[in-house]
Protein backbone atom coordinates (compact mmCIF):
# COMPACT_ATOMS: atom_id res chain seq x y z
CA UNK A 1 0.00 0.00 0.00
CA UNK A 2 2.92 2.36 0.68
CA UNK A 3 5.04 1.30 -1.37
CA UNK A 4 5.03 4.04 -3.80
CA UNK A 5 6.07 6.96 -1.21
CA UNK A 6 9.65 4.51 -1.11
CA UNK A 7 11.60 7.39 -2.84
CA UNK A 8 9.86 10.15 -0.74
CA UNK A 9 10.67 7.85 2.04
CA UNK A 10 14.57 7.79 0.94
CA UNK A 11 14.32 11.69 -0.08
CA UNK A 12 12.87 12.37 3.45
CA UNK A 13 15.80 10.42 5.00
CA UNK A 14 18.56 12.43 2.90
CA UNK A 15 16.77 15.42 4.52
CA UNK A 16 17.11 14.26 8.32
CA UNK A 17 20.69 12.45 8.55
CA UNK A 18 22.07 15.75 8.06
CA UNK A 19 20.25 16.03 11.61
CA UNK A 20 16.45 16.81 12.80
CA UNK A 21 13.96 16.46 10.74
CA UNK A 22 12.85 19.75 9.43
CA UNK A 23 9.14 18.94 8.54
CA UNK A 24 8.53 17.62 11.66
CA UNK A 25 10.16 20.41 14.67
CA UNK A 26 7.90 19.53 17.78
CA UNK A 27 8.21 22.43 20.73
CA UNK A 28 8.25 21.80 24.33
CA UNK A 29 6.60 24.77 24.63
CA UNK A 30 5.51 28.21 22.81
CA UNK A 31 7.10 31.02 25.01
CA UNK A 32 5.51 33.87 23.40
CA UNK A 33 5.19 35.01 19.36
CA UNK A 34 8.40 35.40 18.91
CA UNK A 35 9.73 32.41 21.21
CA UNK A 36 9.58 29.29 21.56
CA UNK A 37 11.82 25.72 23.71
CA UNK A 38 12.84 23.25 21.68
CA UNK A 39 14.71 20.32 23.10
CA UNK A 40 14.96 22.18 26.27
CA UNK A 41 16.69 25.12 24.58
CA UNK A 42 15.34 28.74 24.22
CA UNK A 43 14.70 29.77 20.06
CA UNK A 44 13.88 32.40 18.28
CA UNK A 45 10.90 31.56 15.66
CA UNK A 46 11.06 33.59 12.55
CA UNK A 47 9.59 31.49 10.63
CA UNK A 48 5.74 31.88 11.66
CA UNK A 49 3.86 33.61 9.35
CA UNK A 50 2.12 35.84 12.86
CA UNK A 51 2.94 39.32 11.00
CA UNK A 52 1.02 41.11 13.79
CA UNK A 53 1.99 38.61 16.59
CA UNK A 54 -1.91 38.39 17.53
CA UNK A 55 -1.23 34.81 18.89
CA UNK A 56 -0.66 36.27 22.51
CA UNK A 57 -2.33 39.44 22.29
CA UNK A 58 -4.76 39.65 26.00
CA UNK A 59 -7.92 40.75 24.52
CA UNK A 60 -7.77 38.07 21.73
CA UNK A 61 -7.43 35.05 24.03
CA UNK A 62 -10.04 36.96 27.09
CA UNK A 63 -12.28 36.39 24.30
CA UNK A 64 -11.60 32.98 23.11
CA UNK A 65 -11.75 32.01 26.79
CA UNK A 66 -15.29 33.75 27.57
CA UNK A 67 -16.52 32.08 23.64
CA UNK A 68 -15.49 28.59 24.97
CA UNK A 69 -16.98 29.00 28.87
CA UNK A 70 -19.98 30.60 27.26
CA UNK A 71 -20.56 28.00 24.10
CA UNK A 72 -18.45 24.55 24.92
CA UNK A 73 -15.15 23.57 22.46
CA UNK A 74 -17.04 22.53 19.31
CA UNK A 75 -19.54 22.80 16.62
CA UNK A 76 -19.27 19.09 16.55
CA UNK A 77 -20.61 19.40 12.80
CA UNK A 78 -20.86 22.04 9.06
CA UNK A 79 -22.89 24.66 9.61
CA UNK A 80 -25.55 23.40 7.15
CA UNK A 81 -26.21 20.64 9.01
CA UNK A 82 -25.29 22.10 12.57
CA UNK A 83 -26.52 25.37 12.19
CA UNK A 84 -25.19 28.88 12.35
CA UNK A 85 -23.58 29.88 15.23
CA UNK A 86 -24.07 33.60 16.18
CA UNK A 87 -20.09 34.49 15.94
CA UNK A 88 -20.18 32.98 12.73
CA UNK A 89 -23.03 35.48 10.96
CA UNK A 90 -21.47 38.55 13.13
CA UNK A 91 -17.66 37.59 12.46
CA UNK A 92 -18.67 36.83 8.46
CA UNK A 93 -20.42 40.73 8.66
CA UNK A 94 -17.68 42.23 10.69
CA UNK A 95 -15.32 40.97 7.97
CA UNK A 96 -17.18 42.35 5.19
CA UNK A 97 -17.64 45.76 7.11
CA UNK A 98 -13.47 45.52 7.31
CA UNK A 99 -12.80 44.16 3.68
CA UNK A 100 -15.52 46.90 2.66
CA UNK A 101 -17.02 44.24 0.63
CA UNK A 102 -20.86 43.11 0.43
CA UNK A 103 -20.26 39.82 1.90
CA UNK A 104 -18.03 36.99 3.49
CA UNK A 105 -18.51 34.07 4.12
CA UNK A 106 -15.96 31.50 6.12
CA UNK A 107 -14.45 28.51 5.67
CA UNK A 108 -12.64 26.39 8.25
CA UNK A 109 -9.01 26.35 7.38
CA UNK A 110 -7.58 28.99 4.68
CA UNK A 111 -6.71 26.43 2.40
CA UNK A 112 -10.54 24.78 2.27
CA UNK A 113 -11.33 28.48 1.46
CA UNK A 114 -9.54 28.05 -1.69
CA UNK A 115 -10.55 24.63 -2.56
CA UNK A 116 -14.23 25.75 -1.89
CA UNK A 117 -14.17 29.07 -4.06
CA UNK A 118 -12.33 28.06 -6.93
CA UNK A 119 -13.46 24.83 -7.38
CA UNK A 120 -17.29 26.07 -6.96
CA UNK A 121 -17.21 29.41 -8.28
CA UNK A 122 -15.58 28.39 -11.94
CA UNK A 123 -17.39 25.40 -13.37
CA UNK A 124 -17.19 23.27 -16.32
CA UNK A 125 -16.59 24.97 -19.11
CA UNK A 126 -15.09 28.62 -17.41
CA UNK A 127 -11.67 28.78 -17.52
CA UNK A 128 -9.05 29.49 -14.44
CA UNK A 129 -6.02 31.49 -15.00
CA UNK A 130 -3.51 30.56 -12.43
CA UNK A 131 -0.01 32.07 -11.74
CA UNK A 132 2.38 29.53 -11.98
CA UNK A 133 3.77 30.40 -8.31
CA UNK A 134 0.03 29.72 -6.93
CA UNK A 135 0.17 28.27 -3.47
CA UNK A 136 -0.95 24.42 -3.48
CA UNK A 137 -4.64 25.12 -1.83
CA UNK A 138 -5.15 27.44 -5.62
CA UNK A 139 -3.89 24.71 -7.70
CA UNK A 140 -5.86 21.85 -5.33
CA UNK A 141 -9.16 24.15 -5.48
CA UNK A 142 -8.77 24.00 -9.25
CA UNK A 143 -7.81 20.71 -9.42
CA UNK A 144 -11.47 19.55 -7.11
CA UNK A 145 -13.66 21.80 -10.29
CA UNK A 146 -15.04 21.31 -13.40
CA UNK A 147 -12.91 24.62 -14.89
CA UNK A 148 -10.60 24.27 -17.52
CA UNK A 149 -7.14 24.90 -15.90
CA UNK A 150 -4.20 27.42 -17.77
CA UNK A 151 -0.68 28.24 -16.17
CA UNK A 152 0.34 31.56 -16.91
CA UNK A 153 4.11 32.74 -16.10
CA UNK A 154 4.70 34.04 -12.95
CA UNK A 155 3.37 37.96 -12.12
CA UNK A 156 3.49 37.88 -16.03
CA UNK A 157 0.56 40.45 -17.48
CA UNK A 158 2.25 39.55 -21.08
CA UNK A 159 1.78 35.95 -20.85
CA UNK A 160 -1.96 36.41 -19.32
CA UNK A 161 -2.74 38.73 -22.09
CA UNK A 162 -1.52 36.24 -24.38
CA UNK A 163 -3.73 33.04 -22.82
CA UNK A 164 -6.48 35.01 -22.33
CA UNK A 165 -6.08 35.83 -26.15
CA UNK A 166 -5.78 32.42 -27.07
CA UNK A 167 -9.19 31.46 -25.38
CA UNK A 168 -11.15 34.48 -26.01
CA UNK A 169 -12.86 32.22 -28.69
CA UNK A 170 -14.19 29.92 -25.88
CA UNK A 171 -17.56 30.58 -24.36
CA UNK A 172 -17.13 30.21 -20.75
CA UNK A 173 -16.50 32.72 -17.65
CA UNK A 174 -12.75 33.48 -17.24
CA UNK A 175 -11.49 33.95 -13.61
CA UNK A 176 -7.72 34.59 -12.96
CA UNK A 177 -6.61 34.17 -9.57
CA UNK A 178 -3.60 35.71 -7.98
CA UNK A 179 -1.84 36.04 -4.72
CA UNK A 180 -1.10 39.51 -3.02
CA UNK A 181 2.79 38.39 -1.66
CA UNK A 182 3.76 35.08 -2.67
CA UNK A 183 4.65 33.06 0.17
CA UNK A 184 7.98 31.79 -0.55
CA UNK A 185 9.71 34.88 -1.77
CA UNK A 186 7.34 37.92 -0.80
CA UNK A 187 7.41 38.94 -3.55
CA UNK A 188 4.06 40.94 -4.70
CA UNK A 189 1.64 40.24 -7.80
CA UNK A 190 1.76 43.03 -10.40
CA UNK A 191 -2.12 44.26 -9.36
CA UNK A 192 -2.36 46.92 -11.42
CA UNK A 193 -1.05 45.76 -14.57
CA UNK A 194 -2.92 42.58 -14.20
CA UNK A 195 -6.32 44.76 -13.68
CA UNK A 196 -5.51 46.25 -17.00
CA UNK A 197 -5.33 42.99 -18.49
CA UNK A 198 -8.80 41.39 -16.64
CA UNK A 199 -10.45 44.14 -18.21
CA UNK A 200 -9.87 44.50 -21.28
CA UNK A 201 -10.59 40.58 -21.45
CA UNK A 202 -14.03 41.03 -19.50
CA UNK A 203 -12.59 38.63 -17.05
CA UNK A 204 -13.02 38.04 -13.50
CA UNK A 205 -10.30 38.48 -11.11
CA UNK A 206 -9.69 36.68 -7.21
CA UNK A 207 -6.74 37.73 -5.03
CA UNK A 208 -5.66 35.89 -2.64
CA UNK A 209 -4.90 38.03 0.19
CA UNK A 210 -3.04 35.33 2.54
CA UNK A 211 -0.19 36.40 3.22
CA UNK A 212 -0.93 40.86 2.51
CA UNK A 213 -3.97 41.07 4.70
CA UNK A 214 -3.15 43.25 8.18
CA UNK A 215 0.56 43.62 6.21
CA UNK A 216 -0.06 45.77 3.28
CA UNK A 217 -2.46 48.90 2.71
CA UNK A 218 -3.37 51.90 4.49
CA UNK A 219 -6.00 49.62 6.93
CA UNK A 220 -4.54 46.30 6.19
CA UNK A 221 -6.87 45.13 3.28
CA UNK A 222 -4.00 43.76 1.37
CA UNK A 223 -2.10 44.20 -1.94
CA UNK A 224 -5.42 45.63 -3.85
CA UNK A 225 -6.08 48.39 -1.28
CA UNK A 226 -2.59 49.46 -1.24
CA UNK A 227 -2.43 49.14 -5.21
CA UNK A 228 -5.69 51.27 -5.07
CA UNK A 229 -7.59 48.58 -7.30
CA UNK A 230 -10.00 47.16 -5.21
CA UNK A 231 -13.06 47.89 -7.25
CA UNK A 232 -11.74 45.89 -9.62
CA UNK A 233 -11.27 42.76 -7.82
CA UNK A 234 -14.42 40.69 -7.29
CA UNK A 235 -13.27 38.34 -4.93
CA UNK A 236 -10.89 38.34 -2.22
CA UNK A 237 -9.48 34.86 -0.41
CA UNK A 238 -7.62 35.25 2.60
CA UNK A 239 -6.27 33.15 5.95
CA UNK A 240 -7.11 34.09 9.76
CA UNK A 241 -3.93 31.95 10.04
CA UNK A 242 -1.01 34.67 9.77
CA UNK A 243 -1.91 38.47 10.56
CA UNK A 244 -5.29 37.37 12.64
CA UNK A 245 -3.52 34.67 14.49
CA UNK A 246 -5.18 31.57 14.45
CA UNK A 247 -7.46 29.17 11.98
CA UNK A 248 -9.83 29.43 9.30
CA UNK A 249 -10.47 31.21 5.81
CA UNK A 250 -12.91 33.11 3.97
CA UNK A 251 -13.56 34.79 0.60
CA UNK A 252 -15.57 38.20 0.44
CA UNK A 253 -17.07 39.49 -2.57
CA UNK A 254 -19.85 42.03 -3.76
CA UNK A 255 -22.50 39.45 -5.55
CA UNK A 256 -25.58 39.21 -3.86
CA UNK A 257 -26.30 35.65 -5.07
CA UNK A 258 -23.14 34.14 -3.81
CA UNK A 259 -24.92 32.63 -1.21
CA UNK A 260 -25.46 29.52 -3.51
CA UNK A 261 -21.98 28.72 -2.54
CA UNK A 262 -23.40 28.09 0.81
CA UNK A 263 -24.98 24.58 -0.37
CA UNK A 264 -22.88 23.69 -3.72
CA UNK A 265 -19.15 24.12 -2.02
CA UNK A 266 -17.92 21.08 -1.13
CA UNK A 267 -15.06 22.32 1.06
CA UNK A 268 -17.78 24.40 3.33
CA UNK A 269 -20.71 21.87 3.58
CA UNK A 270 -18.51 18.75 4.18
CA UNK A 271 -16.45 19.91 7.08
CA UNK A 272 -16.88 21.13 10.76
CA UNK A 273 -17.53 24.74 10.89
CA UNK A 274 -14.75 27.07 13.09
CA UNK A 275 -15.28 26.64 16.94
CA UNK A 276 -16.44 29.82 18.70
CA UNK A 277 -13.20 29.94 20.59
CA UNK A 278 -11.68 30.40 16.92
CA UNK A 279 -14.43 32.95 15.86
CA UNK A 280 -14.13 35.16 18.89
CA UNK A 281 -10.47 36.06 18.96
CA UNK A 282 -10.55 35.82 15.07
CA UNK A 283 -13.35 38.75 15.41
CA UNK A 284 -11.13 40.47 18.41
CA UNK A 285 -7.93 39.91 16.09
CA UNK A 286 -9.61 41.99 13.28
CA UNK A 287 -10.74 44.87 15.98
CA UNK A 288 -6.87 44.50 16.96
CA UNK A 289 -5.52 45.21 13.65
CA UNK A 290 -7.94 48.01 12.92
CA UNK A 291 -6.85 50.17 16.35
CA UNK A 292 -3.33 49.41 16.22
CA UNK A 293 -2.11 50.48 12.37
CA UNK A 294 1.33 50.93 13.99
CA UNK A 295 1.44 47.58 14.10
CA UNK A 296 1.73 47.29 10.25
CA UNK A 297 4.83 49.82 10.73
CA UNK A 298 6.68 47.79 13.25
CA UNK A 299 6.02 45.10 10.69
CA UNK A 300 7.09 46.60 7.73
CA UNK A 301 10.63 48.37 9.72
CA UNK A 302 11.26 44.28 10.89
CA UNK A 303 11.16 43.37 7.23
CA UNK A 304 13.70 46.46 6.23
CA UNK A 305 15.65 45.61 9.23
CA UNK A 306 15.97 41.87 8.73
CA UNK A 307 16.36 42.24 4.63
CA UNK A 308 18.99 45.58 5.57
CA UNK A 309 21.02 43.17 8.11
CA UNK A 310 21.13 39.89 5.94
CA UNK A 311 22.31 42.07 2.28
CA UNK A 312 24.97 44.31 4.00
CA UNK A 313 26.04 40.56 5.36
CA UNK A 314 26.51 39.78 1.72
CA UNK A 315 23.35 37.84 1.18
CA UNK A 316 22.04 37.48 -2.34
CA UNK A 317 18.28 38.53 -1.70
CA UNK A 318 15.54 37.65 -4.10
CA UNK A 319 12.78 40.13 -3.70
CA UNK A 320 12.44 43.42 -2.25
CA UNK A 321 11.68 44.36 1.65
CA UNK A 322 8.99 42.52 2.72
CA UNK A 323 7.77 40.37 6.04
CA UNK A 324 8.95 37.71 4.15
CA UNK A 325 12.68 37.10 3.42
CA UNK A 326 14.09 34.37 1.94
CA UNK A 327 17.72 33.46 1.19
CA UNK A 328 17.98 31.41 -2.39
CA UNK A 329 20.61 27.97 -1.11
CA UNK A 330 22.28 26.79 -3.91
CA UNK A 331 21.48 23.42 -3.57
CA UNK A 332 19.66 21.26 -0.96
CA UNK A 333 22.29 19.76 1.12
CA UNK A 334 23.79 23.11 1.94
CA UNK A 335 20.07 24.58 2.81
CA UNK A 336 19.43 21.54 4.99
CA UNK A 337 22.61 22.29 7.10
CA UNK A 338 22.13 25.77 7.16
CA UNK A 339 18.72 25.39 8.76
CA UNK A 340 20.28 22.92 10.85
CA UNK A 341 23.06 25.15 12.08
CA UNK A 342 20.68 28.25 12.35
CA UNK A 343 18.63 25.97 14.57
CA UNK A 344 21.70 25.29 16.99
CA UNK A 345 22.35 28.68 17.17
CA UNK A 346 18.78 29.30 18.42
CA UNK A 347 16.92 30.60 15.48
CA UNK A 348 14.20 28.83 13.80
CA UNK A 349 13.38 29.26 10.24
CA UNK A 350 11.34 27.47 7.26
CA UNK A 351 13.58 25.22 5.30
CA UNK A 352 11.32 25.07 1.96
CA UNK A 353 12.80 22.69 -0.72
CA UNK A 354 11.69 21.62 -4.39
CA UNK A 355 8.98 20.81 -5.82
CA UNK A 356 7.15 23.60 -3.40
CA UNK A 357 9.41 26.56 -4.64
CA UNK A 358 9.44 28.63 -7.44
CA UNK A 359 11.57 27.09 -9.69
CA UNK A 360 12.05 24.18 -7.43
CA UNK A 361 14.81 26.15 -6.09
CA UNK A 362 15.76 25.55 -1.76
CA UNK A 363 15.20 28.59 -0.10
CA UNK A 364 15.81 29.16 4.10
CA UNK A 365 12.71 31.35 4.27
CA UNK A 366 12.03 33.54 6.81
CA UNK A 367 8.58 35.69 7.86
CA UNK A 368 8.99 38.29 10.86
CA UNK A 369 6.88 39.51 13.22
CA UNK A 370 5.43 42.94 14.57
CA UNK A 371 6.28 41.49 17.99
CA UNK A 372 9.77 41.01 17.30
CA UNK A 373 11.71 43.44 18.50
CA UNK A 374 14.92 45.34 16.82
CA UNK A 375 17.74 43.51 19.10
CA UNK A 376 16.32 40.32 18.37
CA UNK A 377 16.10 40.95 15.15
CA UNK A 378 20.06 41.86 15.15
CA UNK A 379 20.80 38.12 16.86
CA UNK A 380 19.29 36.52 14.13
CA UNK A 381 21.35 38.64 11.55
CA UNK A 382 24.23 37.61 13.39
CA UNK A 383 23.73 34.06 13.51
CA UNK A 384 22.49 34.04 10.07
CA UNK A 385 25.88 36.00 9.00
CA UNK A 386 27.93 33.41 11.22
CA UNK A 387 25.95 30.60 10.02
CA UNK A 388 26.68 31.91 5.82
CA UNK A 389 30.30 32.28 6.32
CA UNK A 390 30.52 29.34 8.04
CA UNK A 391 29.08 27.35 5.00
CA UNK A 392 31.06 29.50 2.57
CA UNK A 393 27.90 31.41 1.40
CA UNK A 394 29.01 34.69 2.25
CA UNK A 395 32.81 36.28 2.52
CA UNK A 396 33.76 36.73 6.03
CA UNK A 397 33.90 40.18 7.12
CA UNK A 398 31.72 41.34 4.41
CA UNK A 399 29.66 43.10 6.92
CA UNK A 400 32.01 44.96 8.21
CA UNK A 401 33.16 46.22 5.08
CA UNK A 402 29.76 48.20 4.17
CA UNK B 1 6.98 21.81 -42.65
CA UNK B 2 4.80 19.18 -40.45
CA UNK B 3 3.40 20.14 -37.00
CA UNK B 4 4.96 17.12 -35.95
CA UNK B 5 8.39 17.94 -36.94
CA UNK B 6 7.71 21.41 -35.80
CA UNK B 7 6.97 20.34 -32.69
CA UNK B 8 9.80 18.22 -32.18
CA UNK B 9 11.92 21.00 -32.79
CA UNK B 10 10.25 23.25 -30.03
CA UNK B 11 10.84 20.48 -27.79
CA UNK B 12 14.18 20.23 -28.67
CA UNK B 13 14.75 24.07 -28.30
CA UNK B 14 12.99 23.82 -24.54
CA UNK B 15 15.07 21.34 -23.35
CA UNK B 16 18.10 23.05 -24.39
CA UNK B 17 16.81 26.31 -22.86
CA UNK B 18 16.12 24.17 -19.93
CA UNK B 19 19.92 22.59 -19.78
CA UNK B 20 18.43 19.35 -19.63
CA UNK B 21 19.33 18.16 -23.79
CA UNK B 22 20.32 14.76 -23.51
CA UNK B 23 22.76 12.60 -25.89
CA UNK B 24 19.07 11.31 -27.85
CA UNK B 25 15.81 11.64 -27.61
CA UNK B 26 13.66 9.46 -28.73
CA UNK B 27 9.12 9.33 -28.53
CA UNK B 28 9.73 7.01 -25.80
CA UNK B 29 12.02 9.13 -23.63
CA UNK B 30 10.42 9.31 -19.86
CA UNK B 31 10.40 13.48 -18.71
CA UNK B 32 10.70 11.94 -15.19
CA UNK B 33 13.06 8.81 -15.63
CA UNK B 34 15.05 9.82 -18.18
CA UNK B 35 15.09 13.88 -17.97
CA UNK B 36 14.74 14.41 -14.59
CA UNK B 37 11.94 16.31 -14.56
CA UNK B 38 9.94 16.58 -11.57
CA UNK B 39 6.34 17.45 -11.47
CA UNK B 40 6.69 21.49 -11.19
CA UNK B 41 9.78 21.32 -13.67
CA UNK B 42 7.89 19.69 -16.39
CA UNK B 43 4.96 21.87 -15.89
CA UNK B 44 7.55 24.75 -16.42
CA UNK B 45 9.08 22.67 -19.49
CA UNK B 46 5.45 22.99 -20.95
CA UNK B 47 5.10 25.63 -20.37
CA UNK B 48 7.51 27.00 -22.22
CA UNK B 49 6.45 25.25 -25.20
CA UNK B 50 3.67 26.85 -25.11
CA UNK B 51 4.74 30.52 -25.71
CA UNK B 52 7.25 28.77 -28.13
CA UNK B 53 4.05 27.59 -30.32
CA UNK B 54 1.84 29.96 -28.75
CA UNK B 55 -0.87 27.62 -27.66
CA UNK B 56 -2.68 26.54 -24.61
CA UNK B 57 -2.13 22.81 -23.13
CA UNK B 58 -5.08 22.94 -20.38
CA UNK B 59 -3.51 21.08 -17.21
CA UNK B 60 -6.04 18.39 -17.23
CA UNK B 61 -4.49 17.65 -20.29
CA UNK B 62 -0.88 17.22 -19.12
CA UNK B 63 -2.09 14.57 -16.61
CA UNK B 64 -1.38 12.15 -19.75
CA UNK B 65 1.93 13.44 -20.74
CA UNK B 66 4.73 10.80 -19.54
CA UNK B 67 6.95 10.45 -22.30
CA UNK B 68 8.11 12.80 -25.80
CA UNK B 69 5.93 10.39 -27.79
CA UNK B 70 2.82 11.75 -25.87
CA UNK B 71 4.47 15.21 -25.62
CA UNK B 72 4.42 15.57 -29.52
CA UNK B 73 0.76 13.94 -29.17
CA UNK B 74 -0.70 16.68 -27.34
CA UNK B 75 1.20 19.51 -28.62
CA UNK B 76 0.28 18.21 -32.60
CA UNK B 77 -3.30 18.32 -31.55
CA UNK B 78 -3.02 21.67 -29.86
CA UNK B 79 -1.17 23.31 -32.56
CA UNK B 80 -3.72 21.88 -35.89
CA UNK B 81 -6.45 23.16 -33.38
CA UNK B 82 -4.81 26.75 -33.22
CA UNK B 83 -4.10 26.94 -36.85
Amino acid sequence: MLARFRALRSDLATVTAVGRDPFGVAFDAILSATEAILDGKRVLLLGTNNYLGLTFDQDCIDSAVAAIMAQGTGTTGSRIANGTYGGHAALEQRLARFLGRRHAMVFTTGYQANLGTLSTLAGRGDHLLLDADSHASIYDGAKLGNAQVTRFRHNDPDDLRRRLRLLADQPGEKLIVLEGIYSMLGDTAPLREMVKVKREAGAWLLVDEAHSVGVLGAHGRGLAEAEGVEADVDFVVGTFSKSLGAIGGFCAFDLDDFGALRVAARAYMFTASLPPSIIASVFQAIEAMEAQPQLRDILRRNGQHLHAGLAAAGFALGAKPSPIVSLPMPDSETAIRFWNQLLDAGVYTNLALGPATPGGRPLLRMSVSAALTPDQIDTAIAALTQTGQRLGLIAVGMAAAE
Amino acid sequence: MSDKQLVLREIMGALEELGKRPVSVTMETSLLHDLSLDSVTALDFIMQLETRLDIIIPMDGMAEIETIGDLVGVLTRSTSKAA
